[in-house]
């Protein structure tokens, strides 16, 4: 399945390559669609492709390291 | 015959056909659906409109159906009212209420894009619809749903009004009340969304849903006799309204229905929940988030999907963005209900407090017209004006007891 979402990076976490690694450590293929950063704070639209467990998997490692998921959707739905 | 042409990407403009998405595949921008204006300015005029029946469908032309109508028949035309009480006791000469508070059926503007939605469920052929909602959207989707046929499943948080949630109920819905605040319901109905196919209507039926709100404003516009106010008050949850309004407004004014549309448009939220308007006040186009806690459960978003459209909305109509406290709010419901008989729920308090803010402010001069926004109905959210009105006087069923009141009142006069 495929799940896109958007991700936030705080200031801290700018020059992690979090995304790199949710790639090597996750059965999940990282496809960027659209980025945003400045000194201040980072915004990736991404696409997860896999399994949804490892999605999931990806998705709760990225939010553990501090960075803000959240899904696409939530932000055309009213 | 329809004119709509397809779909497209507000951002990067990419097309798409017809079909139940909602996001471009692309850049991840939300979807928008495409007319053909030549073709439609070919056939629509004032008096075909004005020819036909007194209700939404009017402008069948400007919005998004392949087919005619299948439900909804007899949604929308609610009254524009020329208030004047209510422009004395604000100090402006031409004020008008747009009421959607006696909207058909279920007495909210939700009405109008619910209509559309479910009618094109029904040519995408889904036999289920659902959506995640604040009440009023419940109440629409739940009643529409049955006289469509269809089955539904509506997702609300569970500290709801009473009045939505028993005006859900008698639908026959399934009616499920998420532990959360709006943004969690709409995080599981996303997941839910994905997994089952159903059609849902602020989801993957959102584009051509949110079109459904323009007919309240080509409404304003044929009933001002074919003109748009110089200044219109709109209240403010995910921020579609308004935007709708405005793309309406262009869309007349594009067709030749009226002259160019030179209204500027305000947006209203309530100080608990007011993350567009915070933007417009600090003059950014970036919104914050925030965790909703107003007593207008209907405006309470905290992450308003059209946000930054909204935001450009207002900034580039010439309009601004304002809001009022929980207190404002009752006393603007009280202030509208008594100069003008209409009851409108806590959503009205905080265009009706705002208006009246914007006024004082000098944003809105006092001697040009002004439009405000009613949405929804005070029957709904009774709950908030708990002893907040005067007590009603109890006697015995004789006339004396009665002349005691009489003098009684008199005496505190």
């Amino acid at each position: 399945m495929k799940r896109k979402v958007y991700l936030t990076f705080p200031q801290n976490l700018i020059k992690e390559p979090l995304i790199y690694e949710v790639g090597r450590k996750f059965d999940v293929i990282t496809n960027i669609r659209c980025a945003s950063v400045t000194e201040e704070i980072g915004l990736v639209g991404l696409e997860f492709e896999g399994d949804p467990a490892e999605i999931e998997k990806a998705s709760d490692y990225l939010k553990l390291k501090g960075v803000k998921v959240e899904r696409v959707e939530m932000h055309v739905v009213e | 015959m329809s004119y709509v042409q397809g779909l497209k990407c507000r951002e990067c403009a990419r097309e798409y056909p017809k079909e139940p998405v909602n996001i471009c595949e692309f850049c991840f921008g939300p979807l928008e659906v495409v007319y053909d204006y030549e073709a439609i300015g070919k056939v629509l005029s004032r008096e075909l409109i004005a020819s036909r029946m007194p209700n939404m469908w009017r402008y069948v032309e400007l919005l998004p159906l392949d087919e005619a109508p299948t439900v909804g028949h007899d949604v929308g035309f609610t009254p524009l009212v020329r208030a004047d009480n209510l422009a004395r006791a604000l100090g402006v000469s031409e004020l008008y209420v747009k009421n959607d508070a006696v909207s058909y059926p279920t007495l909210s503007f939700k009405d109008r894009v619910v209509a559309v939605a479910v009618s094109k469920a029904r040519e995408f052929g889904f036999d289920t619809v659902a959506c995640a909602s604040t009440g009023n959207l419940a109440n629409a989707v739940a009643a529409c749903a049955a006289s469509a046929g269809l089955n539904s499943y509506i997702f609300i948080p569970s500290d709801l009004e009473q009045g939505k949630v028993l005006g859900t109920q008698i639908f026959g819905t399934n009616l499920v009340a998420v532990r959360g605040t709006y943004d969690d319901v709409n995080r599981l109905c996303t997941e839910i969304a994905d997994k089952y196919c159903w059609a849902f209507v602020n989801i993957n039926i959102r584009p051509f849903y949110a079109e459904g709100s323009k007919a309240y404003a080509f409404e304003i516009a044929e009933q001002l006799g074919w003109r748009t106010p110089q200044h219109i008050v709109v209240p403010m949850a995910g921020g579609s309204l308004i935007t709708k309004v405005h793309k309406a407004f262009k869309e007349f004014a594009q067709l030749g229905l009226i002259e160019a549309a030179k209204t500027r448009i305000y947006g209203a939220q309530a100080a608990g929940c007011s993350p567009i308007v915070t933007a417009v006040k600090h003059e950014t186009d970036l919104f914050k988030p925030v965790k909703p806690k107003t007593i207008a459960k209907s405006l309470a978003i905290g992450n308003p999907a059209d946000g930054y459209y909204a935001i450009q909305t207002m900034t580039q109509s010439g309009g601004w963005g304002e809001d009022v406290t929980d207190a404002e709010i009752i006393a603007a419901m009280k202030l509208l209900a008594e100069t003008e008989g209409i009851f409108t729920e806590t959503a009205g308090g905080v265009t009706v407090g705002v208006t009246k803010k914007l006024i004082e402010q000098g944003r809105i001069p006092r001697d040009e017209s002004i439009v405000i926004c009613i949405t929804g109905n005070g029957l709904k959210t009774q709950e908030a004006l708990h002893g907040e009105l005067t007590e009603q006087h109890l006697i015995d069923a004789k006339l004396t007891s009665f002349e005691a009141l009489l003098v009684e009142k008199e005496a505190q006069v």
